[in-house]
Formats: structure tokens, C-alpha cells, sequence
């Protein structure tokens, strides 16, 4: 994050970063000071822009345009860093003779299949490569969706050995010419015809982004959930990817994409995940019927011919489940690998929803998160908890998702009577973060651990003291047990000390994850590097790239010493993950030879004398591998990496400008339209993701887009986002008079030309209006909103800050915009996207109680919406009439996919 | 630090001579804000140190449409505030990315005079709900509230269509002049000169009478309305640059939390320095109408305590263009005073003179 502040231009899109995150933005706001150009790429005037050189509006959803029209201008004009690109990427590499572009396969990829909306990825390998089994096929798509997921951390297994390249770039195979043919249609025009930006706006942005790059200088791009809530929200960031790759900015001071997270430790909430399909350490949870022992799990991270660190799978494993077992854990069994639970389908968020409607689901936590406000389609969120059996609420606040059984809007419209509710919900005070030991973990992946200031009143209590005290309940209640399904829970090592209302020592924890040696003569001592792991249960750890937090005995994370005292990189403050390295990929610095790209820029380098890499940061390469070192055919592991593979957790070694495994939806990104869009895609005939997961149900209709009839009728698009005076869904802000004060009411804001078109009035009401509902909010009217060209018309857009909630006791209370989105899901991550959809908006306030479904269905009528209505993952051919199932019959479930005549 | 009897043995060489005047025989450098507005983003952050530290209540959860202000402005109950304004005007060489755009006439004009006439209202509701307004000497009848406007933005044609935008951000504060008329009218020396030279209420001397109020030439300091129960009600109340921190050697609390150093504490000496260096970078960078404002000893209130950056009219962000200390003419009228009097006593005294005869 810091590292920001070493930038020459830095790129701020899909983010709003000084409202978000304010406290970061202080390292923008000194490279400003330091003579950077800060470019603000958003449908939005914000707090952001304000401070920035230029502000670029753009159609919410259309980044892939954007993005891929620089890729255009870069390998066009020849602006790429050749030098880098050549060595540290999969530019050269050959793929394989049958991919097919979207080009060439009218706007899917090769392997597309139309009965299933899912890739067969085979044909997007390298050559040599053997043939993979499908991503994705029949009857098991809905488990192999998460496939895509568990790969994230780092690719799927990649046998290196029989990569082949073409050093010249010129092979109409080779990477670098299927890129440069894949974005030569996204021309300055066309980012105009997508996105609504000026030709001549978009190319000053590509010439401030390419004269800030290359060796004496250094552009960063900084993204958030403006660009992560879409149905191709991976692949917006895989665009940025490119061109920090193909401009050398990846693994060096000042470059690099900055992932800002939501909250503080929402990065550590992926590292130690609450995901479902994520074990700690990003090793994925296995899976039934694939995953049957220890060994055929690990075959499946890693193959030991691959390049790099994942290699090392089996000790990571190992130790984990050494932390989950302690003793119970041995050779024999496995290392109680069997303990696991086994992942059966999507378990994401949304399904779990939909499964609590389909009463499968009995019980829900809530610990810190507030769906009823704060998800996609806050209806269906409130409908489903109420066919829950049990529900426990942890929070600071009586939040609406622990009151919405008495005074949600649905108890208004009457789909919700209180005394039918059977739902018994538990609340449970939460203590605040200044009254609990803790890390938290932030974006850039640096622990930083808070004391305890005051003591938590009344019964609040941390989350680990309820997990903690819950798992101590539940195992003296199975004490007895004799049955082998509670061995799991009974042999867990739960054993940490407690104070004397029985908070767990988070210090205790923390040391467990960081693991430990169990024999030999370091027994007892802690780790100080996860290579220091082993996969024969001598070692235990918690998550294997936090090893080294606790190294020496010392708990790193909880290290300040200020920046004046040290160097430019701060390695003292704190401690990042992993080894305490600031900048990833950082060998990436110093060109082959080893030598620093330049002087300005120099990070990490080659010391030849000393027959080591040494610099500013902890080099993220093997520290005695010379530049010039090449193994031989067949190494795997980190001695398979070459002197010049920087990208160490690649199969490759490589920078991936073109993604051969791992993604679900693309080994490019190309530019869909959201899944609810007023505007024909201009780049191909599909229309939106043609992967994206969608669910038609008569309780999660979808809008029509064009070129679908009655688009017209919900003619605007529509954005969601944060405001800085409070936080989320309102649980931390909204119970606070200091803050709700400074926003107290739920608004949307809009242009001065959609305020005259539609007659809306500054600070009156308007009605914002979806397939899902109609909600109300305050209209403000800013020269901050401002309408595009696209497509030939013109876009007008409406901003929604998501706090507000109905229901609770909170200080401050109204609509909630998350209430006009539906489900659909990205397929890699299966994230909603609820940062764009379209709408309609009229002046004055909506209709209450029954009113506002009739009004509703109103719109359906007009629109003629059914469950299909935006939902074929393929867009059909232009007249071809599609035969549908009748309606009546699929409420509740997927209706079967019809033939694509294509 | 003492207080001395006499003001004989004055040493300026520290600069602080508001303190010795006041009679601070030792004090440390004058303290002060030096507001940068040109690296502020808004975040408020200020204004929740401010009210967090001090105990300062909630005051009113109304949407102003004032952009993104919804405080309104300085008073007994904010003693930070944070004005928004936008502009349909060039930000140096900021580019707003409207050429070329499908847009029409701005619609600032219209919206903020909507949003003015709403903060207007809501200063008149809070003091009926007081039952203060008879008192103020404002009418106490019902007043429309200013919000819905029933002109539509962009009706009015507000010449052309737009091409420039920009947004500013100040947080605004009390000033604590060098001539500080609040503490000149005080009766009860509630209001003091600290010895880091800034100007201090003291809650439990004030008696309410208000004459601070409008001697104040910026409006800053009020008397706090309140609800039964509310903190230090009828009191004068304003921004104290945190005496308490001072004292214990630690920036006030806005300067603190502000995560952008738009707001800067320290000596005002260096921070008149700072402010210069500062003023010239940015209009090397094009931005040609940033100013300073309340850096200067010779203006009106003989220079601020706390000075800005400013980069528009002082008006734009509501404050005074050229404010003048409203006592300053206090001393020529008691002697304009004392002269009328002595005037009538010897008129008075010739008549019975005359009339002798």
C-alpha cells in the first residue's frame, strides 16, 4: 500500500479509494505530492476524482472495453517493455492448434458448451500440454463450479517441462500474437462505443500510463469491489493484469495492481477463509468422490514436475492438519485427513440461500455481516432466514438481519407475517476491536496486531471466545461419544489458555498458526519460514504463509517502529505475509542479468560477490538461484525455477498474459455486457458471460436487456457503492450519532439532464425500480453524474449508496439498494454482481404495504418478464424463437437449458 | 507557565505575543491550524475526532442536499465543519472528462440555492424547537423548509452547456484571531487567551449571555441548543484546539485523525512558512486562484491562529472575504462616547451657567 507512494501515475478504477479507504489514500495523495498523475477511472465525480488529475467517465460494466483498448494501443504502438515481456511472461509461449478465439467462434471460446453454459478449457493449454479433463461437464457442473475458485490462489497444476516458445514474438501461435489479435478490434472507437469515453480522453490515458512505465518509471493500477461485483469481475482484474505485464510494471516499486479490501481484515478472511471451498494457506477443500485420500488430494495441487513453491503442497498440508490434530494425527491415518469434511456442490452464499428456501438448510451464523442490507437481493435474504429454524446474530448492533422476522419491508407488503415465522433467532453482543487482542490482516497482506484498550461492556464477547467456548460445549456434550463421526470434533487440540471470563488467549492462536517443530531438537520452538515445513508430522501450522509472524518467539505483527527510523520499504511495521516480503514478485525488479532495471527503480538485485539476491525487501525468489542458473528437463519444485521465472508460484515461472488453466470463463478476458444492460454488446454477438451462473426462479427474475424486447423499459444503469461516513450495510455506522449525522439519509444521485428528463427534484423523492422491487431515496442532482453516448444513445446512470436498511433501531434508517439486485454469479468466485443493472426511475415516493408488489408486477407486465427473461447464458440467435418449458412449472427450480441453434 | 500582574516585561523573540499580552510570562510558541484545502478528500474525519474528544452532541440528522454537507456549519455543536462545494469552474489543470460528453447546462446554481435556503431552515427549526427564536429576534412562525425546489435544474438556462466541474473541500474552524472580539465583550472572562495563544471557553464560568455571539465576525461561536439534559446547554460553545491535548504535549484531535495532513497543527510562525511554500507550488501547478486566507498579521482580526489554503473567493466557502475584528473600533467609541458626554455635562453645565445669569 505504501508502495504507492513510489508510483508515477497511478490508475484508480473500480475503486473509490479516498472515500473507501481513506487512511490508505494518504500514500496517493504523496505521490501526487511527488509529481505523479493520478487517473480516476469512474461513472462517478467522487471524493477520489476531486483530488485527482483527470477524471475518465466511464459506463458502469464496460472496463473490459477500457481495459483491452489499451492492450490495443500498447501492442499497436509498441509501447510494451519488451525486454520484460520477452523474459518474465508466457508471451512466447505456443498454444495449442485447436484454441479458437471469440472471434473466431462468434463470441465464445472454443470449448463452449451451450447445454451446460460451461467451458470445456481444454483447448486453451499450451502445446505439449497434455489434454485436461473438463473444467466443467453435465451432471457435476454444480461441484465443479467451485473448481475455479480453489485454483484461485494459484493456477491449476501445470507441467512446465515441455513449454514451448517462439523468442521472436512472431508465431501466429505464440501468446503474444493471439493477444494482439484478440484486442485489435478494441479501437479507440470502440471504447467509445462500449464505454462512452472521447476517443481523445481515452487516449491521453494511454499515453500517461505508457510514458509512466518502463525502466526508469513505474505505474500502479488500484482496484475494489467496483471492479470484483461482476459477472466477469475476474476477468477485469486478469485485463489489468495484462497490461502490468506487457508495461513491466508487475514485481517493482511503484507498479503492481493494489487489491484495496472492503474491511480490515477481509484479506485475512481469505487467508484463514471463511470461504467455503478454502482451506487456511489457499489450499482448497476436497472435494467427495475426487479427493478420497491425502495422496490424491495433493496430486491435484501440484504435480511435482510443476515450477515453484506449490510444490511443497504435502508439507503446508501436513502441518495443517498437525494444528487441526494435534497427536490424533500420525502417518498412519492419513494425518486425519479423513476429518475433513468433503465439499458435495456450491456451498457459496447465494446457494446456501437458496437451499435455506428449499428448507435444507437448518441453522445460520451470523458473525459481522448483515445480508439482510448488506447482500445482492435483500428479499430473497430476509424470505430465506425465515424458513430457518435457528439463527444466531453476533454484532455490535441489533441489526435488521436479527430483526427482520418484526419490521422488514416484507412484514409491510405482507409476504412476511411475524406469528408464521418459526425462525429462533439468538443475539449475541459482539465486543469491538478495541476491546479484544487481535491482527487484523489489511489489503497488502500485512498482519498488524491491535491491544486491548478497554474492557468489553456487559456481555459482549470477541468471536474467538464464542467460537471457542461453543466447540468447548459441543465437545463436552459428545464427550462420551463413541461414534466415529465425532472423532473430528473430539480430537481437535482446543486447548488455549483463557483469562478470566474466558476470552482465549488470541496470542496462543496466533503462535499456532504460525506453527511450530514438534521433534527433534527445535521441539517446541517456533518457525520462522514456512520452508522450514515438513510433510512427515514433524511440524504443525496454521497457515503456512503466515509462518514467520511469530519467528524468534516474537510476535511480529505488533512490531511499530516508525517509519522515520527505517528504510524506505518499513519492513519493522508490522508483518506481511509472506516472509515478511512487501512487494511480490519483486525478482521481477532486476532484469535477467539480475542488475536493476534502473538506478530510480532498483529494488531487489543480484549480488554476485556474495552469490545471492539481496535488496531493499525480502527477495520472493529462491535467494541463492543465479540469474543464469537453468535446471535441467524436469526439474520440479523451486529448483525447477529458472534465474529468470520470477512469477514463483506459477507452473511456469511466467507471468501469465494469457491464462492456460485455471479460469472457468476465458483465457482472455473480452468484453460482456453486465448481466442487465440497456446496451447491445458492440465487440460480439453474445451479449453478456456466456458462463455466468443464473438462476431462474420466479423469486429472482432479471430485467430484459437489449437486444431483448422491452429493455426500453428499464432504460438506465445503475451502480451501488460507499459512502466514507459509514461503513457497509450500516451495522458499524448507522448505531452512531456521530456518523449518521454526517449521512442520514438514503439518496440517489443523478445528472442535471436525467433530473429534467424524468422531472426529478432536487432533495425530493424519487422511485428507483427493478424486476426485484421498488425502493425510495432522496434525489440529489450533481454535475457529478453526468450522461454518455454509447452505442448511439445516450446513458444516463444513477448512483446508490447501499447503508441504509428498514427495520432495526438503528439512528438512521431507509431503502435499501441491494433490494434491486438479482443473483447472478461470476463463475470463478461466484460473487454477485451488484456494482451494475439497470432500472427505471420516476419522481416521488413508491407505494407501501401490498401497493408495492402490484406495482412491481406492473413493470413484469410491461417488460413481459418470465424466469428466461435475461437469463439464456447464450444469446440466441437474432429470430430464432427459443421453446420454453411452461413457466408455471419451474417455479423453485432451473429450468432446463434449451438448444443454442448456433 | 505563570500568569504576571503587570505587562511590563514583554519578550516577543518567541513570537507568541497574544499570550504575553494576555499575561503569560513563559509561553510556548503560539499554536495554530494551518487548513490546506487543496489535499483534503472530504472524509470528515475531522469532525468526528472533534466531537469523539470533546463530548460534543449529535446535532440534527438532516439531509441538507448542501452535496455531501449535511453538518451545515460551525456552531455550538460542530466545531469542525466540512463545506462541499461544486463548481461548474476549472480545478487548475484537473481534467473533469466532460468534452465530448452529452451534457447540458450545470446544475449548480439552481441546487445550491436549494440547499442554501434548506441549511437556512433547519438553523430556524432547531432554534424553535429551542424556543429561541423570539428571543434571537427571527420570526417564530412556521417556514417553509426550502426542500422540494420546484425548479427543475437545467430549466433555467444557466449559460451553455457545462465544461468545467470541480469540487471543493474545506474544514473549516474557529479562527482564534490575534484580535479576538469574542473574548473582548466576554463580562465574565469565560473566554480566555491560553498560553499557546489560542482562545479557550471555560463552561463553568459562562453565563449564557451571548454578547460572544455576534462579536464574532465568522459566526463561529454559539450558544449550544439543546434538549433537557444535553451538555453544557445556553453555553457558549466553540473550538478549543484542544486545550487538554495541548497541555500534554499532543496535536488536537482533528490534526490527528486527519488522514490526508490537510489539516496541519504547530507553530503558527512555521506554519505561515508552510502556507507560502504551499500557495507557491500550487499556482506553479496552474491553480491560479489559490490564496491564503487569515495568514496575515495586518488583516483585519491582525491574522489568524488558524489559517487556509483556499482555492476560490473566501464566499465560496462561507466565510468572510475581509474580516474585521468587531470590536476594533471599541476603544474610539467609548472615546467618542466619553467626548459626547463631556460634551452635554459642559452644554449641561453652561445652561445652568447661563441660566444664573
Amino acid at each position: 500500500m505504501q508502495d504507492l507512494q513510489n508510483s508515477d501515475c497511478i490508475v484508480i478504477q473500480g475503486s473509490n479509494m479516498a472515500e473507501c479507504h481513506p487512511v490508505g489514500f494518504q500514500w496517493v495523495m504523496q505521490a501526487k505530492a511527488r509529481g505523479a498523475t493520478i487517473i480516476h477511472v469512474d461513472p462517478r465525480f467522487t471524493r477520489t476524482t476531486a483530488v485527482a488529475d483527470m477524471h475518465v467517465p466511464l459506463r458502469a460494466g464496460s472496463d473490459i472495453a477500457f481495459l483491452g483498448g489499451i492492450v490495443n494501443y500498447i501492442l499497436s504502438n509498441e509501447k510494451y517493455f519488451r525486454d520484460y515481456v520477452l523474459a518474465y511472461t508466457n508471451a512466447a509461449t505456443m498454444l495449442r492448434e485447436d484454441f479458437r478465439d471469440v472471434d473466431e467462434v462468434d463470441g465464445v471460446f472454443s470449448g463452449y458448451d451451450p447445454e451446460t453454459g460451461t467451458y470445456d478449457t481444454s483447448t486453451w493449454n499450451y502445446q505439449g500440454m497434455p489434454a485436461q479433463e473438463s473444467a466443467a461437464s453435465g451432471e457435476e457442473s454444480r461441484s465443479e463450479r467451485a473448481a475455479g475458485h480453489e485454483m484461485g490462489g494459484h493456477g491449476a497444476s501445470l507441467e512446465h517441462g515441455r513449454v514451448r516458445r517462439d523468442e521472436t514474438l512472431t508465431d501466429p501461435r505464440c501468446v503474444f500474437q493471439v493477444l494482439k489479435r484478440h484486442y485489435a478490434r478494441y479501437t479507440p472507437e470502440m471504447v467509445q462505443e462500449a464505454c462512452g469515453v472521447p476517443p481523445e480522453q481515452f487516449l491521453k490515458v494511454c499515453e500517461a500510463v505508457t510514458a509512466n512505465s518502463g525502466r526508469d518509471r513505474t505505474t500502479a493500477w488500484v482496484y475494489s469491489v467496483g471492479w470484483t461485483h461482476h459477472s466477469v469481475g475476474v476477468q477485469y482484474i486478469r485485463g489489468a493484469a495484462i497490461i502490468q505485464l506487457l508495461l513491466g510494471n508487475i514485481g517493482r516499486p511503484g507498479g503492481g495492481i493494489m487489491a484495496l479490501r472492503g474491511h480490515a481484515s477481509i484479506q485475512g478472511s481469505t487467508d484463514i477463509p471463511t470461504l467455503f471451498n478454502l482451506l487456511p494457506g489457499y489450499l482448497p477443500m476436497p472435494k467427495v468422490g475426487e479427493h478420497g485420500d491425502l495422496r490424491h488430494y495433493l496430486a491435484t495441487i501440484s504435480s511435482p514436475d510443476q515450477k515453484g513453491f506449490w510444490t511443497e503442497a504435502d508439507s503446508y498440508t501436513v502441518s495443517l492438519l498437525k494444528s487441526f490434530w494435534g497427536d490424533a494425527a500420525t502417518a498412519d491415518n492419513d494425518y486425519c485427513f479423513d476429518y475433513l469434511p468433503r465439499l458435495t456442490g456450491d456451498h457459496g452464499t447465494y446457494q446456501t440461500v437458496m437451499d435455506m428456501l428449499e428448507d435444507t438448510v437448518e441453522g445460520y451464523f451470523l458473525l459481522g455481516q448483515n445480508p439482510a442490507v448488506g447482500s445482492a437481493h435483500g428479499k430473497m435474504q430476509r424470505l430465506a432466514m425465515a424458513h430457518l429454524k435457528w439463527l444466531v446474530i453476533k454484532d455490535l448492533n441489533m441489526i435488521e438481519s436479527a430483526s427482520f422476522w418484526k419490521d422488514s419491508p416484507e412484514i409491510d407488503t405482507g409476504e412476511l407475517v411475524t406469528k408464521d415465522i418459526g425462525t429462533e433467532v439468538f443475539f449475541f453482543p459482539a465486543a469491538s476491536h478495541v476491546e479484544k487482542d487481535g491482527t487484523f490482516t489489511q489489503t497488502q497482506r500485512m498482519l498488524q496486531w491491535h491491544h486491548k484498550a478497554v474492557e468489553p461492556p456487559g456481555d459482549c464477547r470477541s468471536d474467538l471466545h464464542f467460537f471457542f467456548q461453543l466447540g468447548r460445549k459441543l465437545r463436552e456434550r459428545l464427550a462420551r461419544s463413541t461414534l466415529d463421526r465425532d472423532r473430528p470434533l473430539l480430537d481437535l487440540t482446543w486447548d488455549y489458555p483463557v483469562d478470566d471470563k474466558g476470552e482465549p488467549s488470541a496470542d496462543a492462536i496466533l503462535r499456532e498458526i504460525n506453527g511450530f517443530h514438534l521433534s527433534g531438537e527445535k521441539a517446541g520452538q517456533p518457525m520462522s519460514s514456512f520452508t522450514e515445513m515438513k510433510a512427515d508430522g514433524s511440524t504443525s501450522g496454521g497457515c503456512w504463509i503466515y509462518t514467520g509472524v511469530y519467528a524468534d518467539g516474537v510476535n511480529q505483527s505488533a512490531r511499530r517502529k516508525p517509519g522515520r527510523e527505517q528504510s524506505w520499504v518499513a519492513p519493522e511495521w508490522g508483518w506481511a505475509w509472506p516472509a515478511n516480503r512487501r512487494t511480490l514478485y519483486n525478482r521481477a525488479s532486476a532484469d535477467p542479468d539480475g542488475k536493476p532495471w534502473s538506478e530510480r527503480k532498483a529494488y531487489v538485485w543480484w549480488d554476485e560477490p556474495a552469490g545471492r539476491w539481496t535488496g531493499h525487501d525480502v527477495p520472493d525468489f529462491p535467494v541463492d538461484t543465479a540469474p543464469s542458473y537453468r535446471p535441467p528437463q524436469g526439474t520440479g519444485g523451486p529448483k525447477g525455477l529458472a534465474g529468470d521465472d520470477p512469477f514463483i508460484m506459477q507452473g511456469d515461472g511466467k507471468g501469465w498474459l494469457y491464462a492456460p488453466t485455471g479460469l472457468l470463463d476465458g483465457p482472455l478476458p473480452a468484453h460482456y455486457e453486465p448481466h442487465e444492460s440497456p446496451v447491445d454488446n458492440p465487440f460480439y454477438r453474445q451479449q453478456a458471460n456466456p458462463t455466468r451462473q443464473v438462476f431462474r426462479r420466479k423469486d429472482n427474475l432479471s430485467n430484459p436487456s437489449a437486444p431483448e424486447a422491452h429493455w426500453e423499459v428499464f432504460p438506465f444503469v445503475f451502480t451501488t457503492y460507499r459512502l466514507t461516513e459509514h461503513h457497509t450495510a450500516g451495522g458499524m455506522s448507522r448505531w452512531l450519532p456521530y456518523l449518521s449525522e454526517l449521512q442520514p439519509e438514503f439518496f440517489c444521485e443523478v445528472s442535471p439532464e436525467l433530473a429534467a428528463e424524468r422531472g426529478l427534484q432536487h432533495g425530493g423523492w424519487a422511485t428507483v425500480v427493478t424486476a426485484r422491487t421498488a425502493i425510495e431515496a432522496r434525489v440529489l442532482v450533481t454535475d457529478r453524474m453526468v450522461p454518455l453516448r454509447v452505442g448511439g444513445k445516450t446513458v444516463h446512470q444513477i448512483g446508490l449508496p447501499y447503508h441504509w436498511g428498514v427495520g432495526g433501531n438503528a439512528l438512521v434508517t431507509g431503502d435499501s439498494a441491494n433490494d434491486l439486485f438479482g443473483v447472478t454469479l461470476d463463475p470463478n468466485v461466484h460473487i454477485q454482481e451488484s456494482k451494475v443493472a439497470s432500472c427505471d426511475i420516476r419522481s416521488g415516493r413508491r407505494p407501501t404495504g401490498p401497493a408495492l408488489l402490484e406495482y412491481v408486477k406492473d413493470y413484469h407486465r410491461r417488460a413481459g418478464i418470465t424466469i428466461y427473461t435475461g437469463n439464456d447464458q447464450r444469446t440466441p440467435m437474432p429470430g430464432v424463437r427459443l421453446t420454453r418449458p411452461e413457466q408455471d412449472g419451474a417455479e423453485g427450480e432451473t429450468g432446463p437449458r434449451q438448444g443454442d441453434p448456433s | 507557565m505563570s500568569l504576571t500582574t503587570g505587562r511590563g516585561e514583554r519578550d516577543y523573540a518567541d513570537g507568541n505575543y497574544v499570550a504575553i499580552d494576555a499575561g503569560w510570562s513563559d509561553a510556548p510558541p503560539r499554536k495554530g491550524f494551518f487548513t490546506d484545502t487543496s489535499v483534503c478528500i472530504g472524509c470528515k474525519a475531522c469532525e468526528v475526532a472533534c466531537k469523539e474528544w470533546n463530548g460534543v452532541p449529535e446535532d440534527g440528522l438532516n439531509l441538507l442536499g448542501s452535496s455531501y454537507d449535511n453538518t451545515g456549519a460551525l456552531g455550538a455543536s460542530t466545531w469542525r465543519h466540512v463545506a462541499f462545494i461544486e463548481q461548474a469552474r476549472p480545478m487548475g489543470r484537473q481534467d473533469a472528462g466532460l468534452a465530448g460528453l452529452p451534457v447540458g447546462p450545470t446544475a449548480t446554481g439552481s441546487v445550491n440555492q436549494v440547499a442554501a435556503n434548506q441549511v437556512a431552515a433547519n438553523q430556524v427549526a432547531a432554534q424553535m424547537v429551542a424556543g429561541e427564536v423570539s428571543q434571537l429576534g427571527t420570526s417564530t412562525r412556521a417556514v417553509e423548509l426550502g426542500m422540494p425546489s420546484f425548479e427543475l435544474p437545467g430549466v433555467r438556462a444557466e449559460a451553455g452547456d457545462r465544461t468545467d466541474f470541480r469540487w471543493l473541500m474545506s474544514s473549516d474552524v474557529c479562527k482564534h484571531c490575534t484580535e479576538a472580539a469574542c473574548l473582548d465583550v466576554c463580562p465574565t472572562g469565560s473566554l480566555f487567551r491560553t498560553e499557546f495563544g489560542t482562545v479557550v471557553v471555560q463552561d463553568d464560568i459562562c453565563n449564557g449571555c451571548g454578547y460572544c455571539v455576534p462579536a464574532c465576525p465568522f459566526g463561529v461561536i454559539d450558544r449550544r441548543i439543546g434538549e433537557q439534559g444535553t451538555k453544557n446547554v445556553g453555553i457558549a460553545q466553540k473550538c478549543t484546539l484542544c486545550y487538554d491535548r495541548l497541555g500534554s504535549g499532543q496535536t488536537p484531535a482533528c490534526a490527528q485523525a486527519c488522514p490526508t495532513e490537510s489539516i496541519q497543527f504547530g507553530d503558527v510562525e512555521e506554519l505561515r512558512e508552510r502556507a507560502a511554500t504551499r500557495l507557491a507550488a500550487l499556482q506553479a501547478a496552474g491553480v491560479s486562484q489559490a490564496r491564503l486566507y487569515g495568514e496575515d498579521p495586518e488583516d483585519g482580526i491582525g491574522g489568524a491562529g488558524a489559517m487556509f489554503l483556499l482555492l476560490d473567493e473566501p464566499e465560496v466557502y462561507g466565510l468572510p472575504p475581509d474580516p474585521v475584528v468587531t470590536t476594533r473600533h471599541l476603544a474610539e467609541m467609548w472615546h467618542m462616547a466619553v467626548a459626547a458626554a463631556g460634551t452635554l455635562l459642559v452644554g449641561a453645565a453652561m445652561s445652568f451657567i447661563r441660566g444664573r445669569r
